[in-house]
């Protein structure tokens, strides 16, 4: 597949036998073997691991053998395992990260053998499934969860600081002067005096409890965790259209006051700067008490809810300038890889990922929201079983205010161009306004 | 290392072999025949491992540079346009300045230090659990070192901050902060290579005949002007070998910054190493990755060159 001719001119000394030309799978292979799966969420592992015993019960000539690497290293070993032929034959794919993958032909089309089995698309969540078409009509993978952002807080910091829960639950914004969620923010801010940040005498370089926590610009995920919940609700949208977008608006005012107010939180000393965070850990540095709200998505639930003695309230999302709360939507998928030897076996594997009878499984862990809705359902009532209320985050999907994960593209490249721009700016370095040089080169991406 | 100090004498390295020659082959005819074959069996491992790791890899790369690649499905023919698209990449420029300044403090800290190091080794400390214990930190993997140092120094959690808080005076983001983080990077690699350059410089020292210390002291010379004078000098060719290697490792730098600040805050770490890295493995696009590394290879070729030719480190004053 690669490196044919390269290969030829040292044929005589390379005695390796070289696994890198991976033929494409014949579709007369049977439905057995092992084969490989990969995902990267730990917590997640055991759910999953459990579903693979159940498929091989069910299907006793079909093993699955399931690797988790964690996130940061788990693209470049794909694409590196795809280039090499040691790709899984299956794997949880990203909205972000499959239009690459769909570039390169590194995908099998599902269409065909889901309609042979009679899988019912329309059981999932509203959305989710046609998120996976790719711009040839083709489905690309299933839709097996969904995840939305809230405000994870220490609720005793917030009894302290005379905010009820019900106060959380209603919290408004707006980029000039932030609304009541930065009245909020300000008050849960504790200095080493004790100073509370809307008190006099606050002193904003010696910080004990930060109002918000910051894990990063989080540009390389269009804001999904951090600030997205706050531009969406003016109206911005990261791309032209959505999928298949081809202009970036990072150049739109709206976007900029965002981040203009976002990043005065760090200069007014309601947020840790920017360079106190290399190396940190946003949600332990929660934990260990040091911020009193972070943003964050549902699959953290789990972790924020972990914390040995900090109690935790999960509120939604604070209401935009027009009344509207916003959350970005996104859905991960399984999906084969082309250059499985076991096709049929991994779309099987797929199907029976994206069927109630797995997603009941990963429902009852409580770890994160099942595609299927009414996995869903069960899912949250396992969280419920465990006293945590995740009505902030389904509040989302039943008011319809989500917005997908922009799909595009270059993605990779993009987040090279963001990350270093948005950083700047929350660094108090650059104003948002910088961003529209940034958005001219990615912009430029798609020009050729 | 000392063989590089040390020229052996041409007569005694060539007679060796020649006089076992006599002995084991009997025939002229046969000889030359016979010694090629042995040679190629021997020759022949390394000689596989040169072509497949360095020399197909590098001819392969520089072919790549010429195209647009994403390491999935085939190279397409560009021309140069990576390289003029390089030449206008202000990110390109940025990591060369960055490199640069990592390589300025990296080097003149190291050479430094070693030196001191080395002289301390030669003079004082003969123990020889002294001298192996200053190479323990080289005996350490980059990375294990890189974040051992990335927790020490960490902004909230490292000791050292913890200290430096204790003395008064305000914690330090030395990995967060754009000013901080290229010193501190070159701080920790110092760290880590110095005693490995103090034992080459060691070495270089013990070849200096102590005669000529015995004349310099005859006349007088002090141990000051005896270092400046004598041993520097002589020292040469050694802490030309030490400079070319130390100058090509540290442009080079890379485990370093990709398991500490990945380049960031901002760009003040996207090193050249790092920036090929993003560029080819986070963005599939290798036939720019490869275009940047053929421009680092041409930086380093000629780095190497100045300083063998300038520094006339292939010559020594003791001949």
């Amino acid at each position: 597949m690669m490196n044919k001719k390269a290969l030829g001119a040292v044929a005589a000394a390379a005695i390796l036998s070289l696994s890198a030309c991976s033929g494409g799978a014949s579709g007369a292979e049977a439905a057995k073997g092992e084969i490989s799966y990969w995902l990267w969420d730990a917590n997640q592992l055991p759910a999953y691991q459990q579903c693979a015993t159940d498929f091989t019960k069910a299907n006793p000539d079909i093993t699955v053998k399931i690797t988790q690497t964690g996130w940061d290293d788990y693209w470049s070993k794909l694409t590196n395992g795809m280039a090499a032929g040691t790709a899984p034959d299956v794997f949880t794919d990203h909205l972000s990260k499959y239009p690459d993958f769909l570039k390169t032909k590194q995908l099998v089309a599902l269409d065909e053998q889901i309609a042979q089995d009679k899988v019912d698309l329309s059981q999932y969540n509203e959305g989710l499934a046609d998120l996976w078409v790719g711009q040839d009509g083709k489905r690309y993978g299933l839709p097996k969860d969904w995840d939305t952002i809230a405000l994870f807080y220490n609720q005793k910091m917030a009894t302290e600081a005379g905010i009820t829960p019900e106060q959380m639950g209603s919290l408004t914004w707006n980029p000039q002067d932030g609304g009541t969620y930065e009245k909020a923010i300000a008050r849960l801010t504790v200095d080493k005096n004790g100073k509370r940040g809307d008190e006099t005498g606050f002193d904003k370089n010696n910080v004990a409890v930060y109002g918000l926590g910051l894990p990063g610009s989080d540009a390389e995920n269009a804001g999904q965790t951090q600030w997205s919940y706050l531009s969406a609700t003016t109206g911005w949208t990261t791309t032209d259209k959505n999928p298949w977008g081809t202009r970036f608006n990072y150049d739109d005012k709206k976007l900029q006051d965002t981040i203009d107010w976002w990043a005065s939180l760090a200069a007014k000393g309601y947020m840790p700067k920017l360079e106190t965070t290399v190396g940190a850990n946003a949600a332990d540095n929660f934990g260990a008490g040091k911020a009193a709200i972070n943003s964050n998505g549902s699959w953290m639930i789990g972790q924020y809810t972990g914390y040995k003695g900090i109690d935790v309230g999960i509120a939604p999302t604070p209401q935009g300038p027009e009344g509207k709360r916003a959350s970005m939507f996104n859905g991960l998928a399984d999906s084969v890889w082309a250059g499985t030897k076991k096709k049929d076996a991994a779309i099987k594997w797929v199907e029976y990922l994206g069927s109630a009878a797995c997603q009941d499984v990963v429902a009852s862990k409580a770890v994160v929201f099942p595609a299927i809705s009414t996995s869903s359902d069960k899912a949250a009532e396992a969280f419920k079983a465990k006293n945590v209320d995740v009505s902030a985050f389904t509040q989302h999907v039943k008011d319809k205010t989500t917005f997908m994960l922009p799909i595009t593209d270059n993605a990779s490249k993009v987040s090279g161009i963001m990350k270093p721009a948005m950083d700047a700016v929350i660094a108090g370095k650059s104003p948002a306004s910088s961003l529209t040089a940034a958005n001219e080169q990615v912009n430029a991406l798609f020009a050729k | 290392m000392t063989t590089i100090t040390k020229q052996p004498d041409p007569g005694l390295a060539a007679g060796a072999p020649r006089k076992s020659r006599k002995r084991g082959k009997p025939s002229d005819g046969f000889r030359g025949i016979g010694d090629l074959k042995v040679a190629l069996f021997f020759i022949a491992p390394a000689m596989v491992g040169l072509i497949l790791f360095y020399l197909v890899p590098t001819i392969r790369g520089i072919y790549l540079s010429f195209t647009e690649y994403s390491i999935l499905g085939d190279p397409e023919w560009i021309g140069t346009r990576n390289y003029e698209r390089i030449a206008k990449d202000p990110l390109f420029w940025n990591a060369l300045g960055v490199t640069t300044e990592y390589v300025i403090i990296n080097i003149v800290l190291q050479t430094a230090l070693a030196l001191g190091l080395a002289i301390l080794m030669h003079r004082v400390a003969k123990s020889t659990l002294i001298r192996g214990a200053l190479l323990m930190p080289y005996l350490m993997a980059n990375v294990i070192a890189a974040l051992l140092w990335f927790w020490m120094l960490d902004y909230q959690i490292g000791i050292i901050n913890q200290i430096i808080e204790w003395t008064g005076l305000p914690r330090v983001a030395f990995f967060g902060s754009e000013q901080w983080a290229i010193p501190t990077q070159a701080l920790i690699n110092t760290w880590r290579h110095m005693g490995y350059t103090a034992l080459l410089i060691f070495a270089g020292l013990q070849a200096i005949p102590n005669s000529v210390y015995e004349a310099a002291s005859i006349d007088g010379s002090k141990a000051v002007s005896t270092f400046w004078r004598i041993t520097l000098p002589l020292l040469r060719p050694v802490l030309v070998l030490v400079l070319v290697v130390t100058v090509i490792g540290s442009f080079q730098v890379f485990d370093t910054v990709a398991v500490t600040t990945a380049g960031g805050p901002v760009n003040a770490t996207r090193v050249l190493q790092f920036y090929i890295y993003q560029r080819a493995f986070n963005e599939q696009d290798f036939g720019y990755g490869s275009a940047l590394a053929v421009i680092l290879f041409l930086i380093l070729a000629i780095v190497a060159f100045i300083q063998m030719k300038f520094l006339r480190g292939n010559q020594s004053d003791l001949d």
